[in-house]
């Protein structure tokens, strides 16, 4: 019934109006409650899997087990246990903080977070408000959400949450420029930007994916995922909360819930920020494999859950990689972070929208260059493959001596 | 009974005018900026419920980025202590009063001298089918055409890029050709001037350095 209320709001609103006899507008906000809360509850049990998910990766990649013992054997119930302590934990406002401030930053980050789901395609039309310029909407009110992390910095009355209130403005107000730049390549490929239409356009085989349409949406994919994640605020993009150099900066004060929250809305973004990535670059609720919408082979109602779960396992991959980034790359300095942004990220993402125009006028001349996606696919494809077989044909029996196994394990050592 | 469009006009519409009312009691600079947030914030809730779906979220992006800028000022600003609550005197408040009385007075004025009708009348939109940014921009090229309409050519239907390709050749768009009128070039005028205004700006504000001294 939920899923039914999200993707066919039309139905459901007439049939309550209708054959219930509500009243029309009563209907209206019955199915929007409804759909906010499916949203909603998927926003904060995802956030409860990847936290879960954050610690077992940076375990694995620290080289240690994670959590082993909550829930079973692979600790599946940490989660609920962290969240069990961060509720009974004593919520503490300090007393040089701005009351009002300080109380009203994690909501409007929450807030910016969530609001950004409403317009997010889980699948086709599964969308609680197909919108015409969903990605435009997205953008906007998920550079709101870190208008929260400011004013939780601000109104701490902690110099150290202050700097990382300071910084995050800074870099957000920067990044926020190249994300929207790259946004606006596959923009002007699809002609559209409604991410529903966007996620139709690519029915079918992976080539046909806009990641592959050409060199510029390429190269757009890496610098939108690169300013995304900056503007989640992850590492090695997360000067807002240096624990080397700000105590926790913007968080240092804040305890208990309302931390909680905080860290709810930075989980909604990366899942949202991947959502967007993965509807404009990696064919959004497609397996990639099939020349045709899952529906037609399946019927509508099978055909769009497994629509939606695809679309939400590749959205979780992306946030992997992001988790997998944070714990491999140290965190760059702050100035580091502006230049990367200024002096790099910038000036590509300008010649890559000069690019795509550029190619959309020339193609239109010369159709052979419509092949280019199985070109770039096909060079894409050669890469990973070739990496899994460098992965797995490495002996990792070559250990030097007197070193345990682990993260030494494929590297040949000079070390007696 | 109010139907649902007048309670959510309503509430969002108190929201605003609370908020707005709030930017000029609170003596905070920052905390005037949160209230100016949700001022504008709610500006963009009307424009949503109307159906305005590109002019609501520019709303957003332009304003909140904006406020952010503001609020990292204020805070250096206030940092120092003496700024931290702001003095308004009585002469202020005249000057402020008159102002803000002739611009609501204007605005009154043209929206009751406005040719509205009926039908004419805000209705709240399905989103899907509102006017997109698309059509925003095929109307400034001039290729659909505008109201109240304008002084100034358009591309027109004719234009050699909305030509469709076929394999004899060329041929016209389908519909027919008529004089289009479009807006692109005030636009287009705007825009350069909103770009000069960034770099007169930005050079303003750039770090100073004097002549003859190496930093």
């Amino acid at each position: 019934v939920f899923f039914l209320a999200v993707r066919d709001q039309k139905t459901v609103t007439d049939f309550l109006s209708s054959r219930l006899g509500l009243a029309h507008s009563l209907a209206v906000l019955i199915v929007a409650l409804i759909a906010a809360v499916v949203l909603i509850t998927f926003m904060l049990l995802s956030a409860i899997f990847f936290v879960w998910l954050e610690r077992k990766v940076s375990a694995r990649i620290q080289d240690r087990l994670g959590p082993t013992r909550v829930g079973g054997k692979f600790g599946w119930l940490q989660t609920l246990a962290d969240g069990l302590k961060l509720l009974v934990k004593e919520d503490i406002i300090p007393t040089n903080a701005d009351h009002m401030l300080f109380r009203l930053g994690p909501y409007i980050a929450l807030a910016g977070s969530f609001l950004a789901f409403l317009a997010l395609p889980f699948g086709n039309n599964v969308v609680a408000q197909n919108m015409n310029v969903a990605v435009f909407y997205m953008l906007a009110v998920m550079s709101s959400e870190v208008f929260g992390v400011i004013l939780g910095g601000y109104g701490s009355g902690s110099k150290w949450a202050l700097f990382g209130g300071m910084r995050e403005a800074a870099q957000v107000v920067s990044y926020e420029v190249p994300r929207a730049l790259s946004v606006l390549v596959p923009v002007i490929v699809a002609g559209t930007m409604n991410l529903n239409t966007v996620g139709v356009m690519q029915t079918g085989a992976m080539w046909h994916w806009l990641v592959f349409h050409d060199p510029f949406t390429f190269g757009a994919f890496w610098t939108f995922f690169t300013c995304g994640t900056a503007s989640c605020k992850r590492a090695p993009f997360d000067l807002a909360e240096a624990e080397s150099e700000l105590v926790a900066g913007f968080h240092t004060e804040y305890s208990g819930f309302r931390w909680l929250i905080f860290f709810m809305a930075e989980y909604g973004s990366m899942f949202a920020i991947s959502g967007i990535a993965v509807l404009l670059f990696l064919g959004g609720w497609h397996p990639g494999f099939l020349p045709h919408d899952l529906t037609e082979y399946l019927g509508p109602v099978a055909g769009n859950v497994l629509n939606v779960l695809i679309f939400i396992v590749k959205g979780w991959i992306l946030v992997f990689v992001m988790m997998w980034v944070r714990w491999t790359l140290p965190r760059l300095r702050i100035d580091q972070v502006m230049m990367t942004c200024l002096r790099y990220l910038l000036p590509i993402s300008c010649v890559l929208l000069l690019g795509v125009s550029l190619w959309q006028l020339v193609a239109w001349e010369y159709p052979v260059l419509a092949y280019c996606n199985y070109l770039l696919f096909g060079l894409s494809a050669a890469f990973v493959l070739y990496t899994l077989w460098r992965l797995l044909t490495t002996s990792s029996k070559e250990t030097p001596t007197q070193l345990m196994p682990g993260a030494w394990g494929a590297l040949q050592s000079k070390v007696p | 009974m109010m139907d649902l469009q007048q309670f959510l006009f309503l509430a969002i519409a108190a929201f605003t005018g609370l908020s707005a009312v709030a930017v000029l009691v609170s003596q905070n600079i920052v905390r005037s900026a949160v209230w100016l947030l949700f001022t504008l914030a709610g500006t963009a809730g009307v424009f949503f419920l109307l159906g305005a779906d590109f002019v609501a979220a520019t709303q957003l992006i332009i304003y909140v980025g904006g406020i952010l800028v503001l609020v990292v000022f204020g805070v250096m600003l206030t940092a120092q202590g003496p700024f931290v609550t702001m003095k308004v005197g009585a002469a202020e408040w005249v000057v402020a009063s008159v102002v803000g009385v002739l611009l609501l007075g204007a605005i009154v004025i043209t929206a009751l001298r406005g040719p509205w009708t009926d039908d004419a009348a805000p209705q709240m939109e399905d989103p899907e089918r509102s006017a997109s940014s698309a059509e925003l921009g095929m109307s400034f090229l001039g290729v659909s055409q505008v109201t109240p309409p304008a002084k100034l050519r358009g591309i027109g239907l004719h234009h050699p890029f909305l030509l469709e390709k076929t394999e004899q050749g060329t041929k016209p768009a389908s519909a027919p050709e008529r004089k289009q009128m479009a807006y692109l070039l005030p636009f287009e005028i705007v825009s350069v001037h909103l770009l000069v205004v960034l770099i007169g700006a930005a050079y303003l504000a750039r770090a100073k350095r004097r002549r003859g001294v190496v930093t």
